[in-house]
């Protein structure tokens, strides 16, 4: 019986508890506190059970605790024609736009999510951003936990990649530094192929509160190619939940996609290899809600001006592709 | 990795010059450059510092640069201060008193990143001259017209002092 606590107390020490913008809907939250209660707890722990709630829990406590000196300049800067090599012959990268991102101060980059666990877009942006502003212009990102505690991942700790939390976030805004959050998340980055052209942030709106809260622009980061890097056929929601995957590891998905060099592909937890689609990203003018929506902004309105935005923006890009991959 | 381009231009160097001294110019004749502003006080001269950036591969690289050797009418060189490690100079020779050589150099790398660092420069290589010689073409087109232009603007006004 009491197996099932600390698989609930755990999250909440790791501030789990308090809805991340990342993968922010409050409502979700609930079923941590459900989990000690009937639900499975009646069934007795199974082996099966056991070992998932131990798995949890090494992965929780892998969770690097948020420090944004964890971001290191120089290492950034010695990657970076490795990355853009990457960018430029493997997924033929373009990136629009930079200086609509205001030059200095804080900044809500806020992105539509493609391409599985390592998402090819942010490789491309994450380039692009430090040739142009600089290795020096401290810029974060946030990403799911599980990506965070993935062995073999911690480099991407040194190129500013922080557990999505409204801690993080918060450090980061108020550190003056430039914020990239992908507001779908698991969601949207594990979406069918075919929905390659559409914005899917689930209704979460934790970004519109984080910028409102630290009175920061939102600069939308629209990106096309990222779902034909693999083909993407189900988020596997339903199998997420009844592997109870969405109480133990805070995933909501658990997707299928034919990507090499595993063939079906389930799950994306060892990534895999992109296929070379092209990449083009696309920074468009920010947006200052005070300014455009007055002083006491309606978050719903909000939400629906950037992702409106962002989807006419992603239409276009769309409409100038002519071939899936090609470009 | 060190690149360079050469062309001769059909006007003194102190025409050359005007246009290569002066940043407010660059943007106009500099292939693949989509910024090149003045950053603090001074807009020319030792110590001028710019912001720079060319289009390369899918990102646009540069970074901070400042100017280091100044001498009209013959020699600009710059370093760079943030961004990719690069060091550029402009040469100028008289090869008569309507001819000047024109030479372009462009040193980039980034310094500690190793063998894709190499890597990345050769496959850059290609990319980074296109844009050098494109540049000295449209430097020459844009300092000839000038040239021709005030050159006739000067006989214009012999014929009319002369009438």
């Amino acid at each position: 019986m009491s197996e099932a606590r600390p698989a609930a107390a755990d999250p909440r020490r790791n501030g789990h508890s308090t809805a991340p913008p990342h993968v922010a809907d409050p409502a979700a939250e609930p079923s941590t506190a459900a989990a000690g209660g009937a639900g499975p707890t009646d069934r007795g722990p199974s082996l099966a059970g056991r070992a998932a709630r131990a798995l949890a829990r090494q992965v929780t406590s892998r969770i690097p605790a948020a420090d944004l000196d964890e971001r290191d300049p120089d290492y950034i800067r010695d990657n970076l024609p490795g990355l853009w090599l990457l960018a430029s012959l493997w997924f033929r990268g373009e990136v629009r736009g930079l200086g609509n991102i205001p030059d200095e101060g804080p900044v809500l980059l806020v992105g539509n999510h493609s391409g599985g666990n390592l998402t090819p877009d942010t490789g491309v942006f994450t380039l692009a951003f430090s040739a142009y502003f600089g290795v020096e212009r401290p810029f974060y990102q946030l990403a799911h936990n599980l990506v965070l505690s993935m062995p073999g991942l911690g480099f991407l700790r040194r190129f500013g990649t922080v557990a999505a939390s409204p801690e993080n976030a918060e450090r980061a805004l108020k550190a003056g530094a430039a914020l990239l959050v992908y507001p779908g998340g698991d969601m949207e980055v594990h979406r069918p192929s075919w929905h390659s052209s559409r914005i899917d942030f689930a209704g979460r709106r934790g970004f519109v509160r984080l910028a409102l809260e630290h009175e920061v622009p939102i600069v939308p980061v629209v990106s096309i190619g990222g779902q034909e890097t693999a083909i993407f056929l189900s988020r596997g929601e339903g199998l997420a939940r009844a592997l109870r995957l969405d109480r133990l590891f805070r995933l909501k998905v658990l997707p299928i996609s034919i990507a090499p060099p595993w063939g079906v592909n389930v799950g994306d937890f060892m990534g895999h290899i992109p296929l070379p689609a092209k990449i083009v990203v696309e920074a468009l003018p920010p947006i200052r809600l005070r300014e455009e929506f007055g002083p006491e902004p309606d978050v719903d309105e909000v939400y629906e001006h950037v992702t409106r935005v962002m989807q006419e923006t992603l239409d276009a890009l769309q409409a100038e592709r002519r071939l899936p991959v090609i470009g | 990795m060190r690149t360079r381009a050469a062309i001769d231009v059909a006007a003194p160097a102190e025409v050359v010059w005007e246009f290569v001294a002066d940043p407010r110019h660059y943007l106009h004749f500099m292939s693949g450059v989509t910024r090149w502003e003045v950053s603090g006080e001074r807009s020319q001269g030792p110590g001028a510092r710019y912001r720079m950036l060319m289009r390369v591969g899918s990102a646009e690289v540069g970074g901070l640069i400042e100017v280091v050797e100044f001498e009209p009418g013959r020699e600009l060189a710059w370093t760079s201060v943030t961004g990719i490690d690069q060091r550029g100079r402009w040469r100028l020779r008289a090869v008569s008193p309507e001819r000047t050589r024109v030479e372009l150099r462009i040193s980039y790398g980034v310094a500690g990143s190793g063998l894709l660092g190499w890597l990345a420069e050769r496959v850059a290589a290609p990319t980074v001259s296109g844009h050098l010689r494109r540049t000295l073409e449209q430097l020459k087109r844009q300092v000839e017209h000038e040239h021709s232009r005030r050159k006739a603007a000067a006989r214009r006004e012999a014929r009319s002092r002369a009438a």
